[in-house]
């Protein structure tokens, strides 16, 4: 990314703090939240090759275990938010034992089997997980005796968050485990024949993997407040998983984009367009026929060609 | 006696009902030269695949310069010094050639599993990838994508990559098939440059070229050993004649 996108971007992931409307600071607090989700599946679809369809299992586990440790339990939100993750992390770790017996449709099949198992353990435990009412009344931290119940420190807080995420996933992609992981996904014979263990490669992906989505499911519990067996739905994998696909698989950008587009379609123009989820499917279908790279390097070969023409007129 | 490099015995291996590999026994003194020939469907690939652990053997004993290796996984023969290429072109289609050599370089370093160091911080395993491609003639098109380069310039990176993780046992499978002459003939002085500290064995159907690159041979028919010896003592066999002349 060039140093002019990146100031540009930067812009904008600052202006909510400024503007004075606090839906759409909280809207862009969404964006974020959702962004950092489709960026830890990004690692298992674009770099790993691995599509999953549950991978809303790891955000509202640490959704509903963030819930029920700081308002059932009654511990602090510090305590609750690591535990919310380690116990998540140890999860995939687990879930990733199982998934990793397959690959390609298999794997798909045993992450949608784990996903909807959890979706369903959600409404059946009803003394833990409140069942279908899920559980309310989670309060926001207020860490160093910052409120974050107003709208933009809560998008100050997200922000941090995100740009730590993706910090950190920029990292994997560039290191060595990054390589390896892309190796497999491209050559996975070839990679055994180098010295590469695939299949370790491949499982400490998905437990990072997990392991992002949790953090993205502490800043959704918090958003909102509350948590409820949707979060875990088959239809919050594949809102995800199209989240990535439209942005671009395999690219740092790719999350953000598909982020901003599926949050801004739900929330802003479903209040103007009864059948916006039929506008939703046309979106997606125009992005897979004209640019089914994913949108941000769909733009950014585009962007080629536009400055490519007038050189080749001279 | 001189050391082993590669020591099998009795090696089986079934598909169903079929048996690919069959009872196989094969000694490759360290340093030698040693071509497999035989023809299509005579268990040679299969062989290699059974030797690197990327086909578990039914019965029956591998060894590597005295290791037993039998049925361990690929990863594990690569780091014990067992390298190979594919006879399919098994590279990686995204990347530049420097690339290719530095994923393999990286599958013998613990660098491999850290998700935090950027690579191109690591100076010295792109100079590393950059020594390998010379060694094979490449290094002027070390950063090109794999995409826009020439078959025959992919064969020599199969080698190159194979030479990365510098082997003491190389497992070249048919590195000349689908080159021109001229590729045919650069090829082989690459592979006749390859130092003596590495045993190489080799498939290949280019008997001309095959027959000079080799010290001993290997004939395999029907999953079996049929004739095994020098240049010249298999060449004479009658038995080699008749698998060739009548298949």
């Amino acid at each position: 990314m060039s140093r002019l996108a990146l100031v540009g971007l930067g812009l904008l992931l600052a202006l909510p703090l400024v503007i004075e409307a606090p839906y759409y600071t909280d809207t862009a607090s969404q964006i974020l939240i959702a962004a950092v989700f489709a960026a830890s599946l990004n690692l298992l679809v674009g770099y790993g090759g691995l599509v999953s369809l549950g991978h809303a299992a790891y955000l509202g586990t640490a959704a509903y275990l963030t819930a029920y440790l700081s308002v059932t339990v009654g511990l602090g939100h510090g305590t609750a938010i690591v535990l919310a993750l380690l116990a998540t992390a140890a999860m995939a770790a687990a879930f990733g034992l199982l998934a990793l017996r397959a690959s390609g449709i298999g794997f798909l099949m045993i992450t949608l089997a784990l996903g909807q198992t959890l979706w369903g353990v959600a409404y059946r435990w009803v003394g833990v997980t409140g069942g279908d009412n899920g559980i309310v009344g989670v309060t926001r931290p207020a860490p160093f005796g910052l409120d974050l119940s107003a709208p933009k420190p809560f998008y100050a807080c997200v922000l941090i968050g995100f740009l730590i995420a993706m910090a950190a996933i920029a990292a994997f992609v560039r290191s060595g485990l990054g390589a390896s992981l892309m190796g497999s996904r491209d050559q996975p014979r070839r990679m055994r024949m180098l010295g590469h263990n695939v299949w370790l490669v491949q499982w400490i992906s998905f437990v990072l993997a997990g392991f992002w989505a949790a953090v993205a499911g502490i800043g959704f519990v918090y958003y909102h407040a509350f948590v409820s067996p949707h979060v875990l739905a088959l239809t919050n994998s594949a809102e995800v998983l199209l989240m990535v696909i439209a942005g671009g698989a395999g690219t740092l950008l790719g999350p953000l984009v598909g982020a901003a587009l599926v949050v801004i379609l739900k929330n802003v123009v479903s209040a103007y367009v009864v059948r916006w989820m039929m506008l939703l499917g046309l979106v997606f279908l125009a992005i897979v026929v004209f640019m089914p790279e994913g949108l941000a390097p769909g733009a950014r070969a585009l962007l080629g060609r536009l400055r490519a023409r007038p050189t080749a007129r001279e | 006696m001189t050391a082993s490099a590669l020591e099998i015995r009795a090696l089986r291996k079934q598909f169903g009902g079929l048996p690919a590999v069959d009872g196989v026994d094969l000694r490759v003194p360290a340093g030698d030269r040693r071509l497999i020939l035989g023809p299509n469907g005579a268990g040679k690939t299969t062989l290699f695949s059974l030797i690197t652990g990327e086909l578990k053997p039914s019965a029956g004993t591998i060894r590597l310069f005295g290791d037993d290796i039998t049925g361990i996984a690929p990863y594990d023969c690569a780091r014990r010094g067992l390298a190979r290429t594919y006879q399919i072109l098994t590279l990686f289609p995204r990347n530049t050639l420097r690339e290719n050599v530095v994923l393999a370089l990286l599958g013998l370093s613990p660098l491999r599993l850290d998700p935090l160091t950027p690579l191109a911080r690591r100076r010295e395993l792109a100079e590393r990838a950059l020594e390998t491609l010379r060694l094979v003639g490449l290094e002027r098109l070390a950063d090109r994508p794999l995409a826009a380069t020439a078959y025959g310039e992919k064969r020599r990176l199969e080698i190159a990559l194979a030479l990365a993780q510098q082997p003491r046992l190389l497992l070249l499978d048919e590195p000349l098939a689908g080159l021109s002459r001229e590729e045919r003939r650069d090829l082989q002085t690459l592979i006749e440059s390859i130092p003596r500290s590495i045993t190489i064995v080799l498939i290949e159907h280019d008997m001309d070229t095959a027959l000079s690159l080799a010290d001993s041979i290997t004939v395999m028919q029907h999953g079996r050993v049929l004739v095994e010896g020098t240049r010249a003592a298999v060449v004479a066999d009658p038995r080699v004649r008749e698998v060739y002349l009548v298949g």
